[in-house]
């Protein structure tokens, strides 16, 4: 493969897609999928067959265009966006591409949750083909690995890394070019790279939506690393959970592999790269980078004491670079507009964009993309249109089990790693969840601490019975059972965990607690001193509750 | 086995004759028949089986040398894998932070009363399996449910029910 090659194929990707007056795109993600949008699909192909509109119309399944909660979504050449289509709507749909459009599915796109987004990660979401490597290649799919094979040198390529400021999109923003600045400068045999897919928060999918819309973005980024830090083997671990994204990352590789843009000698260079699925299997705590590891190599998903850290001694003890899939898929934009580009959005410590999975009670749930530094009132208010059904804010919870809730009066804090750092929580990969007054935050602590316990792997003590002593306390306070005493022994197991655990899962797991501690002290306080609960959750109903 | 004309012994032979074991076979072929195939072996097991019995993490645990222990260590270490045969029909409870705020805990005390078990348990006629997920990423559809292998999303107590319902009339 060479650029001219390259440009060959997407030129004639272009003249193909050309040919057609209109298209209409279709949401093929799993969002969009479980609401019927294959049947949507067929139902149009069917109807543009029975009109003989064969080299007139074009469908074409993409990827996730944002607004889950609305979908199925279908989105016409002229921009008109319809939602909650049914395969009956077919016809109309139709009809509209050309005539006017069918008003009683339109979806506004005037709203600032399509207005306020700066798509970096999801460029390609909603307008290409996951499953056809040409429709990648013709938006510019492939030319940032092209250009960094013929025209720079691994040492350049990492330079442009720091120079954009990334950061690890995985939760801890990790500077994303010190950490392949190390790797390459580690001696090893070899050097491998690896592909953190599992995504373990609830309440988070954004990742499954990058690998199921736009899968070749990810590889791109990682046959970029691989050539920076001198890789020739790279691993996708990816949640079992996620068929589709499976499904689709399969046919991507064999596609690449195809066309010589992986495998032996790529683009005729020296450089050979290998990429293997690897399925997780349902362990929260392999989000962690040495647990990973343990996990690839067929083990328990238990994590070691670092130092040495995975950049040293990783997979297979050798110089290990491990990435999460959005941190992946900011580098090939990186290298086509340069590192300079990208440090111009977002703000001085957090640079560029964050894609966030919006649920919970909101208005519009789905999947945004925002500048950092963009503060939590615009997204939950402007971008996610704010509460549903005339109810109050009560707390935006990020970074999930490992992050916090945070209240009403840090709602015009700036969205960085810093600011969400000292307000107590995290950025973690990107789950934001709505609370709204019905939601009692004494149970949402429980909640969390409940996924902690059972996620704990119990190789470190404070993390195995730490967790289960904290859930009890948490239990015992939503059937109005604990008392002041469990209250100061719940704050003194906080610092316990936090500071002795061995890994992030323990370290991190008090978070929610201190988090609701701080800022809803007086929802506490209700449950101990009157036995009752603000919100009306807790209580004997609650019992059975996992 | 044989290869050639002579016997290997180092390799076990599969616990019984069914076409399924040549998948499991495939899968350690392919990831060199070493150790660190365990886990995208036992993937494939679950796939072509429904479960992993002690039968399949002895075959595979003695195919990639590794002592039944580790094999066994490994599977009730992941979430996803089980020893138990799953019921006819599955119903998967998401329980991410998403679902559970938009009312989740409800339609599983609903469906442990309906059913009378509880999460991870198969109804007495092997009818229908009640399973919990930590998250779909699904959650623009809160609460989701998964059927056999249909995620439905908004779902309602009633919803749920009538699902049922209707795998109950299906069937009988």
């Amino acid at each position: 493969m060479t650029p001219e090659e390259l440009e060959l194929i997407s030129e004639s990707e272009h003249e193909a897609q050309g040919q057609f007056a209109h298209r209409v795109n279709v949401c093929v993600a799993a969002g969009c999928l479980s609401c019927q949008s294959q049947s949507v699909k067929d139902a149009l192909d069917a109807d543009i067959k029975r009109r003989g509109w064969e080299k007139h119309c074009q469908t074409k399944g993409v990827g996730c265009m944002g607004l889950c909660a609305e979908g199925p979504l279908v989105q016409t050449d002229n921009g008109t966006i319809y939602q909650h289509v049914t395969a009956a709507d077919a016809p109309a749909i139709l009809d509209g591409v050309e005539g006017k459009p069918v008003t009683h599915l339109l979806c506004p796109t005037d709203i600032p949750f399509f207005q306020r987004q700066t798509k970096i990660v999801l460029e390609n979401s909603g307008v290409i083909d996951a499953e056809r490597i040409e429709d990648y290649i013709a938006s510019t799919g492939y030319g940032a690995l092209i250009r960094v094979l013929t025209e720079m040198t691994p040492g350049e390529v990492i330079q442009e890394i720091v120079k954009s400021g990334l950061r690890g999109r995985g939760g801890a923003g990790y500077p994303t070019g010190l950490k392949w600045s190390t790797v390459s400068k580690a001696a090893g045999v070899r050097k491998y790279i690896i592909c953190n897919a599992d995504e373990g928060d609830p309440g988070a999918f954004m990742d499954r939506s990058v690998l199921e819309s736009d899968p070749h973005r990810v590889i791109e980024g990682m046959l970029i690393a691989a050539f920076a830090v001198g890789a020739s083997e790279g691993f996708i671990y990816v949640r079992a959970e996620y068929p589709l994204a499976i499904k689709r990352l399969r046919t991507a590789i064999r596609q690449a592999e195809r066309l010589g843009l992986l495998g032996a000698s790529i683009c005729g260079t020296r450089f050979s790269f290998h990429i293997d699925l690897r399925l997780g299997a349902g362990a929260f705590v392999c989000g962690e980078e040495t647990a990973l590891i343990a996990s690839v190599e067929g083990k328990r998903g238990t994590p070691r004491p670092r130092p040495p850290y995975p950049a040293q001694e990783g997979l297979f003890g050798e110089p290990t670079l491990i990435n999460n899939v959005e941190t992946y898929a900011n580098v090939p934009p990186i290298i086509r507009h340069g590192g300079d580009w990208y440090a111009q959005i977002g703000t001085e410590k957090s640079k560029g964009t964050k894609v966030f999975a919006l649920a919970g009670r909101v208005q519009n749930t789905g999947l945004v993309e925002v500048p950092m530094g963009l503060t939590l009132r615009e997204i939950v208010f402007e971008i996610g249109g704010g509460i549903p059904s005339g109810k109050k804010f009560k707390a935006v919870q990020t970074g999930g089990p490992s992050g916090g809730c945070l209240p009403a009066d840090l709602l015009d804090m700036p969205v960085d790693y810093e600011s969400l750092a000292r307000a107590g929580s995290i950025m973690g990969s990107g789950g934001m969840i709505v609370m709204d007054e019905s939601s009692c935050m004494v149970d949402v602590a429980r909640y969390f601490m409940d996924f902690c316990m059972s996620e704990s792997c119990g190789k470190c003590v404070p993390c195995r019975v730490g967790t289960y002593q904290m859930h009890r306390i948490l239990k015992n306070l939503t059937t109005f059972e604990a008392s002041a005493q469990d209250l100061l022994l719940l704050n003194e197991l906080c610092d316990l965990l936090k500071n002795t655990s061995l890994c992030g899962l323990g370290q991190s797991a008090p978070n929610p607690v201190i988090s609701t501690l701080r800022s809803f002290a007086e929802e506490y306080k209700a449950h101990v001193e009157e036995r009752r609960c603000p919100a009306g959750v807790c209580g004997d109903h609650s019992e059975g509750q996992p | 086995m044989v290869t050639g004309n002579t016997v290997d012994f180092n390799k076990p032979t599969p616990p019984n004759q069914d076409k399924r074991w040549r998948l499991v076979d495939a899968t350690m072929r392919r990831l060199g028949q070493q150790s660190r195939g365990l886990i995208e072996t036992l993937h494939t097991a679950q796939e072509a089986f429904g479960y992993l019995d002690e039968d399949a993490l002895r075959y595979v645990a003695a195919s990639l040398r590794v002592p039944l222990s580790r094999a066994y260590g490994v599977a009730t270490f992941y979430h996803f894998f089980t020893l138990k045969p799953a019921g006819e029909h599955t119903c998967v409870i998401c329980m991410g932070t998403a679902c559970y705020i938009k009312g989740a805990p409800q339609l599983l005390n609903a469906m442990e009363r309906d059913l009378g078990i509880s999460p991870g348990e198969t109804t007495a006629d092997g009818k229908v399996s009640l399973l919990t997920a930590r998250c779909l990423g699904s959650c623009g559809l809160a609460p989701a449910v998964v059927y056999d292998r249909d995620v439905a999303g908004k779902v309602t107590p009633q919803a749920i029910r009538e699902r049922l319902a209707e795998w109950k009339s299906h069937d009988s």
